[in-house]
């Protein structure tokens, strides 16, 4: 069978009796099992979960009405979790060893969400170890090849979710994001994906990276499909303080859309320049007034990031002592000791006032300039990387040059705000290319409203990596 | 350029309980020292009337509701759980 490429697709195919959600795990697993040796997507391929779901779901299309849809709004749609959401029962390892052997007791509040609506678990897939990375390279399973093209980084930390996406191993991913890790990826992989706003998603489960930053999200092919999943994943869980059930700005139809300057660095790609020209060009033929911004403070915001970052972690990783789950810190991989040490190290006595203290206050400098700029306009418009998405291997024994594949998603993570991966098209050499819209605090609806008309306006087409 | 030193490493690894190579000590060194140097750039900003950030929800102590609520089930004055033994040998 043809795999559906949307979740209306997935459905309307249920629905009409076109195939049957038994039929879909096998069409998805056979998928997995021809190609997954190569791309190395899957750590845990959950077949007896998946096809338990199916059943369930086939039973329930033999009795339900028309209703089954809003009882069931992911009905049937295949999902993938990074590997840093816990599952009850199945190997959780955050893409490191010290958790190669973990089984958690209980599942994170997303999973369970998106169990409840309906969606169908195929299995848990590859991440940088501890979400820490730009490139998907720092997992100790092994690096995760981007589909569209084989020997290059899907980018990261959410290497496999997105890869999952694009080569349709999975219809939907979940995935995290602290400084760029479900837009980057999103990004190299040509699908969609939503940082929501910090505290809008439950983190209940999920292995804590940098606590003030992390943010759940999911990896789509389409903006309505980003939508549709947010719905069911955001919102309070009782387990989360930081999760309230905040009230979203309404979308507008027309809309002024910033262009912050600072974005548009030297090192910025050619070949992505000209494309996001493209798409501001779109959004301008669709009636959107476009305006020039600025964000002065954007170029401290990697500098200041990696050190809360690197501060934050030093702490949460502090917790995998072997003592009582997982393996001796003896099995932390080189990234991870970098971080804890230099986290370590800007947080130690004589050095927090200069480092950490000083970065939280560049913090809250970013802050007020996304709050200043967001008085101009309605949402802004930036490129996600200043670069295509790289060979493996290219850049991983420089760190701080991986660090600066960050550069233009840490500043909007520093404010907590919300930001939305959208591909427009390819690069000469066949790599996906795409943008980010950015908007105040819980303005997801915007952004996904937006997001849709662009698709519309340039008759995107939601695609498939040939594998 | 702010530099790391060899016993700088050391200090915070074991801080962090990291037992490191010698190796991996002048790996550390010679990449963090250059990060360091890097994240010191901060030092150029002004950022004396600003408070620093923690976290970006605005939220302050949020608690539950203190309720009282009635414990376990009770019977002649004993809890009633769940059995664990099922089986007698």
């Amino acid at each position: 069978m043809d795999l559906p490429l949307t979740i209306k697709d997935t459905q309307d195919g249920l629905i009409n009796k076109k195939f049957s959600a038994v039929e879909l795990v096998d069409s998805y697993l056979a998928r997995i099992t021809k190609y997954n040796k190569e791309l190395n997507i899957f750590l845990t391929v959950t077949e007896n979960e998946a096809y338990k779901k199916a059943k369930e779901i086939d039973k329930i299309l033999g009795y339900k009405d028309t209703k089954i849809l809003s009882d069931y709004p992911l009905l049937g749609v295949t999902v993938a979790y990074k590997d840093l959401f816990l599952t009850k029962g199945i190997r959780t390892t955050a893409g490191s060893n010290v958790l190669k052997d973990y089984i958690p007791t209980y599942s994170a509040t997303v999973v369970n969400k998106l169990k409840k609506a309906g969606a169908i678990m195929l299995g848990k897939v590859n991440c940088d170890a501890w979400a820490q990375g730009s490139s998907g390279e720092n997992s100790d399973f092994g690096p995760t090849q981007n589909p569209w093209k084989k020997g290059y980084v899907p980018g990261g930390t959410s290497s496999g979710s997105a890869a999952s996406v694009a080569g349709n191993l999975s219809q939907i991913a979940s995935g995290t994001d602290t400084g760029g890790s479900i837009r980057q990826p999103a990004n190299f992989c040509g699908v969609v994906g939503i940082k929501p706003t910090y505290g809008a998603v439950s983190r209940y489960g999920v292995v804590a990276a940098v606590s003030s930053f992390d943010s759940i999200g999911c990896l789509t092919r389409t903006s309505y499909d980003s939508q549709a999943v947010f719905d069911v994943i955001k919102g309070s869980d009782g387990f989360d303080s930081n999760v309230r059930d905040f009230n979203y700005l309404k979308p507008k139809n027309k809309l002024t859309i910033g262009i912050p300057k600072e974005y548009f660095i030297s090192g910025l790609d050619k070949e992505i320049e000209k494309s996001l020209q493209q798409s501001v060009n779109s959004l301008e033929k669709m009636g959107m007034k476009m305006k020039e911004i600025s964000l002065k403070t954007t170029k401290y915001a990697v500098p200041a990031y990696y050190i809360i970052n690197t501060a934050e972690y030093s702490s949460n990783l502090g917790r995998y002592d072997g003592i009582r789950y997982g393996e001796s810190r003896k099995e932390f991989g080189q990234e991870a000791r970098r971080r804890i040490i230099l986290g370590s190290y800007v947080l130690s006595a004589g050095y927090y006032d200069a480092f950490y203290l000083k970065a939280q206050k560049v913090r809250s400098r970013i802050i007020n300039e996304f709050n200043q700029a967001f008085e101009e306009v309605d949402v802004m418009i930036a490129p996600v990387s200043p670069f295509l998405p790289f060979k493996i291997g290219e850049k991983i024994n420089d760190p701080l040059k991986m660090y600066l594949a960050d550069v233009f998603t840490v500043a909007p993570s520093m404010a907590g705000i919300p930001g939305l991966s959208i591909p427009s098209g390819f690069s000469k050499s066949g790599l996906p290319m795409g943008f980010q819209l950015m908007g105040p605090r819980f303005s997801e609806y915007s952004l996904f409203s937006l997001g849709e008309m662009f698709e519309k306006a340039t008759d995107y087409k939601p695609n498939v990596a040939k594998l | 350029m702010r530099s790391l030193t060899r016993d700088d490493v050391l200090h915070v690894a074991k801080l962090a309980k990291l037992d490191l190579t010698n190796e991996e000590v002048a790996r550390f060194q010679r990449q963090l020292s250059k990060i360091v140097d890097y994240i010191s750039q901060l030092s150029e900003i002004d950022t004396s009337s600003l408070e620093p950030t923690s976290q970006t929800t605005g939220l302050e102590n949020v608690f539950r509701k203190d309720e009282v609520k009635p414990s376990s089930y009770t019977r002649n004055g004993y809890f009633v759980v769940n059995a664990i033994l099922d089986k007698k040998s």
